[in-house]
């Protein structure tokens, strides 16, 4: 935790605007000169319901979630429903404010909506203020924004409100919503961001700000991104012009901005009746020659399962993103987890392959996104980018110049008719497409249309022209064949190492991480060395094929391994024992599964205890620890 | 050389270039209904000017999918009930190829009965071939989605208590634009409704009933069978939806009743297939995407400078 960081969490109803108004105020940060980073919480619910946004913005750099908060703007929940006593969700109107209590830190500021919110429904309510040293500021938002004509625009007070009092100018939020806001609704906002601004440093004494907003500089051109947008631009980078899908929480995002940009890029987006269709499209748009995509979260993703196996069997290139969130079945939709590693690996029957990659950050799920569609089309193998709700919609700066790269539209071992002519035939003049003796084990390929490439694509056990074939020898020759790619892949991935390393080489400890935990896991082993213990961590992203030489490095290093993710069955560190054969006895699990990512604090906290004390209760965190199994 | 070459090549075709030298004879049973499909396709195809390597066929599992062994065009062997999203999929990526699907009843209308709704509501343009025998062969004389109410089989011993789908009902229904149905033993009707099937713009679906002499012993073997289009008992308009709604109906009860109608029941040449929809809401290139990977002058955009500065 550092001291120079400001922490604002936005609280509402769904339906508040919560989400548009925190990413305008992240942008508006940014554009200050900030790093920013959000972390989202929200039901899977239309209308109503408890949902904040947080806005951790800093001088350095910021890859995680923080440990709590220090701002809180509680709105008023519009979609409530009436408080019941005896009813589950209890009274909701309050929520905004009192769901949010136990993470506002000692110190840290309340701007809550007195004209929706009454505080006096909360109990012990200014007994806690005084107890953590909280700065309360009720203020009438709803009715400065009515004063203005427009009580939905209470959002854009409670931001001239924050600003007024973390001392940040407004001009970046002007220019924001000038940005943003059609004509007929600018000049009321800016006039109500104005007042209430106005209207705080009126009252109250800000010259000292209780919590002020850092100042810094960024050196290049930043830009606000999530992980959707990021694999998004990495597939279209790609020369990714087909996608098909079915609406599903949380993949919608990337099916989304994709369906908004093909149109501009002459390429297709279809919307079809279930993911067993979607990905089945995905396949036979890439079979005719066009770079292709398609995903799902895990329920969408299950139905995906067979036209995975097809893709592997034919040995058609496709790319399918698996968007994780909280399972079994319909789980908890809109919170995060990394239970579906499992699923994405071992899913289709048969010994069937593919490439599952999982990109740590926005900045890796461009890169690896467009990695998955480059070992897609060179190995002729399905490729799987498995990420969650968490990284898919977090947004953080990332600069511009990150995307600044040639695009990559080659459909990688692919035949002209020319070339085809070389290739061997059979007499009948049926192409040899699935040739037993090739490099890597990728056989090229032709595409429909084109002369002297004829061949039969099929699941079946097939021969070298794709006619369906059972012999013992074709068998054998095909799948060792098959399997020859994935070696071949994990030498290509050796080339450049996808991993991220924090930490002192040399350290005692270890932390292993896969996917969107390892920003916060970065943080943790900062404060960790900081605090003279000495560990290092490793975020993995080759989660098929494993990068097993680099993570037995890196366990034989030190002297325990802690493995931390958001499972409740270990199934990354699974993973790991399953590839290394040995070391059980140094590997323990830090695991969380309640629906909410890591903060930085419960991995040190779970580090201390588990690793370093050796007890494994770290009090007060809903995660788990699990001890060392031996081997 | 483009790169497509085999697309829109003019010249004579003879039929035997559709037979495939690595296994020319099928392994349908003897009196199996499916050769019927197969020889009416390799007359339709030369007639319509399709050759084998602009013609993509694709089949879903059972022993209607053996087509793609039996037919030697480019092939995709899909999975059970998928080769609908396939193949539409392929015509998207490339509307030049000639797309043909098929499958048999088990697979279309039953697991891939929700592929056959969409599909035929979109309006692809290509051919859809059923094989109806209403049973499933391949694993043995199952009931199928087809077969009669009162079918016993090993799955079903006691009689099935459903009553069978009614495919072209149900083909009108979701938006087919060309619904037919033909039969093994009517060979010459089946390469005229082939060839028009073919032929036209748009979701051509064509239920061929195909006797199965192995597993539906008990079953007709679809004679006599009766052209509606061509008997003075019959008088309806196949472009009007009413109308052929009302022939269609009387069709599908008639079956089971010992009575095989044929012909065609309903055409609309007037509605857009899905791909003119698409391009006219401007969310279709009007150019083959797939020949664009192939295009050296092609630039090809890139997110930065189209996409980011709203990031900004």
């Amino acid at each position: 935790m550092t001291d120079d960081e400001l922490i604002w969490r936005i609280s509402g109803g769904s339906g508040d605007g919560i989400a548009s108004t925190s990413q305008n105020f992240a942008k508006a940060l940014m554009r200050s000169g900030l790093n920013v980073f959000t972390h989202r919480h929200y039901p899977s619910r239309i209308r109503g319901g408890h949902t904040y946004t947080e806005v951790r913005a800093s001088a350095d750099p910021v890859e995680s979630r923080g440990d709590g908060y220090n701002f809180l703007l509680a709105l008023g929940d519009s979609f409530a429903r009436n408080p019941q006593e005896e009813a589950v969700y209890g009274n909701e109107e309050i929520k905004p404010l009192s769901e949010n209590l136990d993470e506002l830190r000692e110190g840290g500021v309340i701007v809550y909506d007195e004209g929706l919110l009454d505080a006096s429904d909360i109990p012990n309510f200014d007994e806690r203020v005084e107890e953590n040293d909280w700065h309360v500021y009720p203020l009438d938002l709803r009715g400065l924004a009515r004063d203005q004509g427009r009580e939905v625009m209470r959002n854009t007070a409670g931001v001239g409100a924050t600003c007024a009092l973390t001392g940040m100018d407004l001009d970046h939020v002007q220019d924001l919503m000038r940005d943003a806001m059609p004509e007929k609704i600018l000049e009321p906002n800016l006039e109500i961001l104005q007042i209430a601004y106005d209207q705080v440093r009126e009252e109250y004494d800000v010259d000292a700000p209780d919590v002020s907003v850092p100042t810094g500089e960024h050196d290049e051109e930043q830009l606000l991104m999530s992980g959707s947008d990021a694999i998004s631009y990495g597939a279209i980078d790609e020369g990714c012009r087909f996608i098909a899908g079915y609406p599903m929480t949380p993949w919608t995002e990337v099916f989304t901005i994709m369906t908004q940009n093909l149109p501009k890029l002459g390429g297709i987006s279809e919307q079809v009746e279930d993911e067993i269709a979607a990905a089945a499209l995905a396949v036979g748009a890439s079979h005719a020659g066009v770079k292709a995509m398609s995903g799902s979260s895990g329920g969408g993703f299950a139905l995906m399962s067979e036209p995975l196996g097809l893709a592997e069997m034919t040995e058609t290139p496709v790319v399918l993103v698996e968007a994780m969130r909280a399972g079994p079945s319909t789980g908890m939709p809109t919170k995060p987890e990394q239970s579906d590693l499992e699923h994405v690996l071992y899913t289709s029957q048969g010994d069937s392959q593919r490439v599952v990659l999982a990109p740590g950050t926005v900045e890796e799920a461009y890169e690896q996104s467009r990695l998955a569609f480059r070992l897609a089309y060179e190995y002729q193998i399905p490729s799987i980018l498995l990420y969650d709700q968490k990284l898919g919609g977090e947004l953080k700066n990332v600069p511009k110049s990150h995307f600044d790269r040639e695009p990559n539209p080659t459909l990688g071992k692919t035949l002209s008719e020319d070339a085809l002519a070389e290739e061997p035939h059979s007499p009948d003049g049926k192409f040899h497409r699935f040739q037993h003796d090739v490099e890597d084990g990728v056989s090229p390929r032709s595409i429909p249309g084109q002369k002297g490439g004829r061949f039969l694509a099929t699941g079946n056990e097939h021969d070298p022209t794709g006619h369906i074939a059972e012999s013992p020898d074709n068998r054998v020759a095909q799948i060792d064949r098959r399997t020859q790619k994935l070696e071949a892949i994990r030498d290509d991935l050796d080339q450049e190492d996808t991993g991220s390393y924090a930490g002192p080489e040399d350290a005692e400890y270890g932390i292993l991480t896969f996917g969107s935990q390892q920003g916060t896991v970065e943080e943790a082993v900062g404060r960790l060395n900081d605090a003279g213990i000495s560990v290092k961590s490793y975020g993995v992203s080759d989660m098929l094929p494993f990068p097993t030489e680099q993570v037995r490095e890196f366990v034989e290093s030190v002297d325990e391994v802690l493995v931390v993710e958001m499972t409740a069955s270990g199934q990354f560190r699974g993973l790991v024992q399953k590839n290394l054969g040995q070391y059980g006895e140094k590997l323990s699990s830090l695991l969380k599964y309640n629906g909410n990512p890591f903060e930085p604090a419960e991995i040190v906290d779970g580090f201390e205890a588990a690793v370093v004390e050796g007890d494994g209760d770290a009090s007060g965190h809903q995660t788990t620890f699990v001890p060392a199994a031996g081997d | 050389m483009s790169t497509f070459s085999a697309i829109g090549d003019e010249r004579e075709i003879d039929r035997d270039e559709y037979t495939p030298g690595v296994e020319p004879q099928p392994t349908w049973c003897p009196g199996c209904g499916d050769f019927s499909v197969l020889k009416a396709l390799k007359q339709a195809l030369p007639e319509v000017g399709r050759t084998p390597e602009e013609t993509l066929l694709c089949t879903g599992i059972g022993c209607s999918g053996k087509l793609n062994s039996y037919l030697d065009t480019y092939g995709f062997h899909t999975i059970h009930g998928r080769s609908l999203p396939v193949a539409r999929a392929a015509k998207l990526a490339n509307p030049d190829l000639e797309v043909i699907a098929a499958g048999g009843d088990g697979d279309g209308y039953g697991i891939g009965g929700n592929h056959f709704i969409h599909t035929a509501r979109e309006n692809h343009d290509m051919t859809y071939i059923v094989f109806n025998n209403e049973i499933f062969g391949l694993t043995k004389g199952q009931t199928s989605p087809t077969s009669p109410k009162g079918h016993k089989s090993k799955t079903q011993p006691s009689g099935s208590a459903k009553e069978p789908i009614k495919p072209l009902s149900m083909s009108l229904n979701a938006g087919a634009s060309y619904v037919a149905r033909t039969a093994a033993v009517n060979p010459n009707q089946a390469k005229e409704i082939l060839i028009e099937a073919i032929e036209h713009d748009g979701f051509a679906h064509v239920d061929f009933l195909t006797q199965c002499p192995t597993w539906n012993k008990d079953a007709r073997q679809y004679v006599p069978y009766i052209d509606v289009n061509e008997s003075d008992d019959y008088e309806f308009d196949k472009t009007d939806r009413v109308e052929a709604a009302e022939m269609m109906r009387e069709t599908e009860e008639s079956l089971y009743e010992g009575e095989v109608l044929t012909g065609r029941f309903y055409v609309d040449e007037e509605r857009p297939s899905y791909g003119a929809e698409k391009q006219e809401i401007g969310e279709m290139p009007e150019e083959p995407l797939a020949e664009r990977y192939w295009d050296d002058d092609y630039e090809w955009e890139r997110s930065h400078d189209m996409f980011l500065d709203k990031h900004a």
